[in-house]
């Protein structure tokens, strides 16, 4: 029989390699013809195209994202980590023997390897095999995007389903975030330079298809402003869909993007498009397990799991999620109103916190509008408000590029890639910049910028800063009054937020590692 | 081309059991070798790979390894152990440890020596021989010919 194998590891100059051989000799050992495309540091071997359609079956022993993995689509495959393929070579090939028998025997199921999450390479077979002659040129394929040369951090590309639920997790996130950060860079940097160009209200300038003027530097900084408004807009609904893609495949990126558009909708955030992106994959990695008649089979990933899966996840989001989020909004709104009288301190720290707590989710949205509204009424306990609301919103990315530079091992490549836009995002109060960060490893990123934010947020307001603009970070720092405090104040912010961030992934590390190596041993 | 190996760069009597211990100790005559410029920044670079997963083999064989800014030229370091040392492995501890030392952003044609050395772990001869050796320079002069990029 003639088995393809492609094999990669996270540091690319062992395990690869080891998996090569071993898969080989096995090969050999059995009387089958393997050939193995090595990805690692020594250059990748690139299989033959002819190689590939011949081939009877695929195994991927692979613990980072395969590149070109559409190049195997409607093969019978079998996905092992690396480690397994060093271990027992001979056992993945007898598995990759009986998929491509199992496929063989046309019942239409797909072909359910033990240990194999899912793939479901038999079901999709016939649309495979229209996708494949074109998917070298097309680049349509996501997966595609992952060619490796230009230096900078390929985005990661589908995961395998084995190893624990906390690291397939993880690898999703990573992978929903390595997409995001383009947008984040690209629009995020526009709309700095839009605040520099045009000042504050440069988002109450008209639509630029109504008005626009060559000659005027207000108009340019109203199209950047509205182009990176755009751009930004996608950030939820990319980091959905390429979530929802690292799960369970192509067929899940409408359903992620419909997902992350909705989670949008009903205004909960990223964190709403989080678990929008990881609800479109699960959903949809289920329903490649429905067996299916092979006649329906063709149009599974193109039409069916797409249909399905966007209406599905599209109505949990409307309205499973969207409902007690709009009560929560109005009931903090409420509660916010109630506090005013109280410690003018305690309710800069409040606003603070609130503005950090997920970046353009509901609580954010809250404290901004809470901010941004007193506006109008031009008391200067408003002003102190808002003042505290946007020092609160620029210290997270500040903070967490840099944490980046002080230890450099405790982030991914693509962090530190996310941390170059994010000085400027910072200080242009662009608070999504933190959002790549954040959505990796929420639960340490997120209470420790609140930390920081929320002091930031009470010494703004203890310095007695005031602000009149609802945006411009730094570039409306000669608005602000008492403008070397509220300096020092979020200078202040971003020291407590990085020295957080930092304690905590230090911690965090030390306890997981000895709990996630024996996982990954034992697989 | 520097060697991958040299004699001082094989230790077949390991005195530490402890695979933090062993890592430093072939990290030491790394360092002294002038492979690697900053002692610790490696060997740290080395525990952050071991953290991923663990780099025991069956057979007795552990492959410590990392891609650090703090290696000059691709290295192995070998060392055989008595004793044993625990490097994660399944079947037991290892007897035999490469520390694989690979500079950051090195080029592939450098590259190619690490992935062929990686590729003789795999074969039974070769760590055999490595097993039944007596003399470090024999060693260093197998390996080196043996890996043939």
């Amino acid at each position: 029989m003639k088995i393809v194998a492609v094999t990669s590891c996270p540091t690319g100059i062992a395990h690869t390699y080891m998996a090569a051989e071993a898969l080989e000799q096995a090969g050999r050992a059995a009387g089958h013809e393997v050939s193995v495309e090595t990805q690692g540091s020594a250059g990748t071997s690139a299989l033959s195209d002819e190689r590939i359609a011949e081939a009877d079956a695929a195994v991927f022993a692979a613990d980072v994202g395969v590149q070109g993995r559409e190049r195997f689509e409607g093969k019978p495959c079998v996905e092992a980590t690396v480690k397994q393929a060093v271990n027992d070579a001979a056992g993945l090939l007898e598995q990759a023997v009986a998929a491509a028998e199992q496929q063989g025997a046309e019942d239409g199921e797909a072909a359910p390897t033990e240990g194999q999450a899912g793939s479901g390479a038999a079901a999709e077979e016939p649309v495979a095999e229209a996708a494949g002659s074109g998917s070298a040129t097309a680049g349509t394929a996501p997966a595609g995007s992952a060619a490796p040369g230009d230096g900078a951090p390929a985005p990661e590309t589908k995961v395998t389903g084995t190893g624990g639920f906390g690291s397939n997790l993880k690898q999703w996130l990573m992978t929903g975030v390595s997409y995001v950060i383009p947008f984040v860079a690209a629009g995020g940097l526009l709309m700095a330079l839009s605040y520099a160009l045009g000042g504050y209200d440069i988002t109450e300038a008209p639509p630029v298809t109504e008005h626009f003027d060559v000659l005027s530097l207000t108009s340019w900084a109203a199209l950047a402003n509205q182009i990176g408004t755009l751009a930004m807009d996608f950030l939820v609904p990319v980091l959905a869909g390429f979530i929802a893609f690292a799960m369970a495949d192509r067929a899940a990126l409408a359903p992620g993007f419909v997902g992350g558009a909705a989670a949008v909708a009903v205004e909960a955030g990223f964190l709403g498009g989080l678990l929008a992106g990881l609800l479109a994959g699960g959903v949809v990695a289920g329903l490649r397990r429905v067996p299916v008649p092979r006649a329906v089979a063709g149009v599974m990933p193109v039409l069916v799991l797409p249909l399905i899966g966007s209406a599905v996840v599209g109505t949990l989001v409307f309205v499973v999620v969207g409902e007690p989020i709009a009560v929560a909004m109005q009931a903090i709104t409420a509660w916010l109103n109630g506090l005013t009288g109280t410690n003018a301190i305690l309710l800069g720290a409040l606003i603070g916190a609130m503005m950090a707590f997920d970046m353009g989710g509901p609580v954010n949205k809250v404290a901004y509008t809470f901010a941004v509204g007193g506006l109008t009424t031009g008391s200067e306990t408003a002003f102190a408000i808002m003042a505290a609301a946007m020092a609160a919103g620029m210290t997270p990315p500040i903070a967490l590029a840099l944490a980046t530079k002080i230890k450099r091992n405790l982030f991914s490549p693509a962090e530190h890639a996310s941390a170059r836009p994010a000085w400027l995002l910072g200080a242009s109060f662009i608070t999504e910049g933190v959002i790549p960060f954040a959505a990796v490893d929420p639960l340490r990123v997120i209470p420790s910028i609140v930390l920081g934010s929320a002091t930031a947020g009470a010494l703004a307001i203890g310095f007695g800063s005031t602000l009149m603009a609802p945006h411009g970070g730094v570039f409306v720092l000669p608005l602000v009054g008492g403008p070397l405090l509220y300096l020092v104040a979020v200078l202040i912010g971003i020291a407590v937020s990085t020295a957080a961030v930092l304690l905590a992934k230090s911690i965090g590390r030390g306890e997981r590692t000895p709990a996630e190596a024996p996982v990954t041993a034992a697989a | 081309m520097t060697e991958l190996v040299t004699t001082d760069l094989v230790d077949l009597d390991l005195a530490p059991t402890d695979r933090r211990a062993v890592v430093r100790s072939l990290s030491e005559r790394l360092n002294a070798a002038g492979r690697v410029t900053d002692l610790e920044q490696f060997v740290a670079d080395v525990e952050a790979r071991e953290a991923q997963m663990a780099t025991g083999l069956p057979g007795g064989i552990g492959i410590p390894h990392c891609r650090s800014e703090a290696v000059t030229v691709p290295t192995v370091a070998v060392g055989r152990s008595a004793g044993g040392v625990d490097f994660g492995a399944d079947d037991g501890p290892a007897h035999l440890i490469f520390l694989i030392a690979a500079p950051e952003g090195g080029d592939t044609d450098h590259m190619t020596v690490l992935a062929s050395l990686a590729r003789l772990l795999m074969r039974a001869e070769f760590t055999e021989t490595l097993h039944n050796a007596t003399d470090p320079a024999a060693v260093a002069e197998y390996v080196r010919t043996e890996v043939t990029p």
